[in-house]
């Protein structure tokens, strides 16, 4: 703060400040207390706003506890996030290690090109793209068909699906915080490990992911953010079996109409988030700074 | 339990570049041995294949008599010492330690206690529950030196771990390590750019340039006999005159050059008619006319303290340096004079040009 105010006088740092606050008001403070206040109060006919039944309580919350259905797929998508973000360190931490360790600065370039690139390309389109792919006559159920691994095709699309999708869509931000953290670790620890006869697995047991754990909590918990709030991988890729608690808040908001109850509903997702990135950061032993760098 | 170290005729290509070619010697068990030469030489590439990191493109390489291709560095009876000592800095300091003997299964209080032992071995005795952070760069540098020994290795490789140390702390870790070398018995590899550690350490040096070897001897045959070019000037100072063999007279050849002629030990492989230096440490250069007088002209005297060094120019344009005693301080000549050198035949060594 004072740092600002020494750059730039009293007078622009002033300027910055209050224009960040009111940033912050108006885009992230205000929309959540609406949302709040949504949540809270019965869905009235516009005739009834304001009159004697418009009260505050916690009804909203109490559809959700005690309705079955939904609070299974509110569990289900909370631990399904979970295994999102499980499968996607399983995939990024060798791909990770690879890159900022053994490949050379020309695969380096090749390997961080194959990334990104697809990135370039709308979420949307890219999940449509694994949609072709997995369909029930798609290319994948060909190929497999084709080598006779299987006889019949497969129905991809569903829990798996959803999996695949969201996994895919999300490597980048697992990949490059673990990335930048094992790139930051001495290759020679890594050669002292081996050279005092520690196996590959104590190797990284040991040495690499304490390193990396700062990388490995941030991937994990914007995955899981990430997964738990997507929207296209669950409505592309899913069945009606796999339904994804995102899904049920829309249709409150845009088929039910009934935005109080997609707001308590919305909050609980939120809040339950929370609670698991800051509990994930505190068995990791990570602070939120380290996670913001 | 000590191993001999036999490199038979290893070669290290990377792609198109030769970074070590054709090098052979032995390392006798127990013995603290110095590999030698300015950085690109190819002395750490040396190391790595002796530990394991790389495999010889040419030749083998044989510990305790065993051939060791094929075996990674977790399979060798060598412990290495990095250069930046890689210390693990999240685990306490007796973990360190103990981390070889994790990797072999040893239960915790069993490391526990042999990491205590080796804490009073380095005397640090009470500092396994810190961390490596903790420490000062002579603690670390023992620290790193405890986990090597902890695996009981036939052969300690050392990577120029002293080179980021302070002058008077690796002074005293030079005297540290050769007497630990000596307790344990272990065989030392020991890699340095840095001439007066290698001299003041090793049993042998090895001396490298370019990925070949020049030499490998004694650090007195080192200085008194280097046996190539590189060797004269990258070990200790020199004085480099240059001329043209006229006699061989059995251990002695003499040199016509343009200050006349000088006479100086021969090196194998002198002949007359061959182009040759002389070489005369500035130690050997004492001033006044003698039986090889050299014309010079004085530049700088710097006093340092037990000598002084004489800095100036040969009357043929080369460059001298002479080292005058204290306690002969009066026979130096002033700067900015000319003045006369001369050399005892004995401390010159007179070399082929290559």
């Amino acid at each position: 703060m004072r740092d600002l105010y020494g750059r730039f006088g009293g007078g622009l740092a002033t300027i910055f400040l209050s224009l960040v606050l009111v940033w912050l008001a108006a885009m992230v403070l205000a929309p959540n207390l609406m949302m709040i206040d949504y949540a809270l109060r019965p869905n009235l006919p516009p005739a009834q706003i304001g009159g004697p039944q418009d009260v505050r309580s916690l009804d909203n919350f109490l559809y959700l506890a005690n309705e079955g259905v939904h609070r299974a797929i509110f569990l289900k998508t909370i631990w399904a996030s979970a295994l999102v973000a499980a499968l996607t360190l399983v995939v990024c931490y060798p791909i990770a290690f690879w890159m900022a360790q053994r490949a050379t600065p020309g695969q380096l370039a090749v390997a961080l090109m194959l990334v990104i690139i697809p990135f370039f390309i709308n979420e949307v389109l890219r999940t449509l793209a694994w949609f072709i792919l997995l369909a029930y006559r798609g290319p994948l159920n060909a190929v497999l068909q084709g080598i006779e691994l299987i006889d019949t095709p497969i129905r991809w699309q569903g829990n798996g699906g959803v999996l695949a999708g969201m996994v895919y869509a999300y490597i980048l931000f697992m990949l490059l915080p673990i990335y930048n953290a094992i790139e930051s670790l001495d290759k020679s620890q890594v050669e002292a490990a081996r050279d005092l006869g520690a196996s590959t697995v104590r190797i990284h047991r040991r040495v690499v992911i304490p390193h990396a754990k700062a990388g490995i909590a941030t991937g994990c918990v914007f995955t899981f953010m990430l997964a738990a709030g997507s929207y296209v991988a669950p409505a592309l890729l899913g069945s009606p079996g796999s339904r994804w608690f995102t899904e049920i808040i829309y249709n409150w908001f845009f088929e039910g109409g009934d935005w109080n109850r997609g707001a308590a509903y919305a909050l609980t997702l939120l809040v339950l988030c929370l609670a698991v990135v800051l509990a994930t950061l505190r068995i990791a032993r990570v602070n939120l700074t380290d996670v913001a760098k | 339990m000590s191993h001999s170290v036999e490199l038979d005729g290893i070669g290290m290509t990377f792609g198109t570049t030769r970074a070590v070619s054709d090098v052979s010697f032995t390392v006798q068990a127990g013995e603290f041995f110095s590999i030698l030469g300015p950085s690109g030489c190819g002395k750490t590439t040396i190391l790595r294949m002796v530990a394991g990191f790389l495999e010889p493109t040419e030749g083998r390489v044989l510990i305790g008599g065993r051939d060791m291709r094929g075996l990674g560095p977790n399979q060798r009876p060598t412990a290495m010492i990095f250069q930046s000592l890689a210390l693990f800095p999240l685990m306490p300091v007796w973990e360190n330690i103990a981390f070889g003997l994790e990797a072999r299964g040893m239960g915790k209080a069993e490391r526990r206690k042999r990491a205590d032992e080796l804490l009073r071995l380095i005397a640090l005795e009470g500092y396994g529950d810190r961390m490596p952070g903790e420490l000062s760069g002579g603690q670390r540098q023992r620290v790193a030196i405890a986990r090597a020994l902890a695996v009981e290795p036939g052969v300690l490789l050392l990577d120029e771990p002293l080179s980021a140390l302070d002058l008077k702390l690796r002074q005293h870790m030079r005297a540290e390590l050769r007497a630990l070398q000596k307790r344990t018995g272990v065989t030392f590899i020991y890699i340095t750019h840095d001439q007066s550690e290698a001299l003041a350490m090793s049993d042998r040096v090895a001396v490298m340039s370019a990925g070949l070897l020049q030499q490998v001897a004694t650090p007195r045959e080192l200085y008194d006999n280097p046996a190539t070019p590189f060797v004269a000037r990258f070990v200790g100072e020199t004085n480099a005159i240059t001329g043209r063999v006229s006699a061989v007279d059995g251990a002695m050849a003499t040199v016509e050059t343009q200050m006349g002629a000088l006479q100086g030990r021969a090196r194998h492989g002198v002949a007359p008619g061959q182009a040759a230096t002389v070489y005369i440490r500035p130690e050997a250069l004492i001033p006044g006319a003698g039986a090889n007088t050299l014309p010079a002209t004085v530049e700088r005297v710097d006093f340092e303290g037990a000598f002084a060094l004489v800095h100036g120019r040969f009357a043929d344009g080369a460059a001298l340096a002479a080292s005058v005693p204290s306690t002969r301080l009066a026979d130096a000549p002033a700067p900015g004079t000319d003045a006369r050198f001369s050399f005892a035949p004995d401390h010159a060594v007179v070399l082929a040009d290559a």
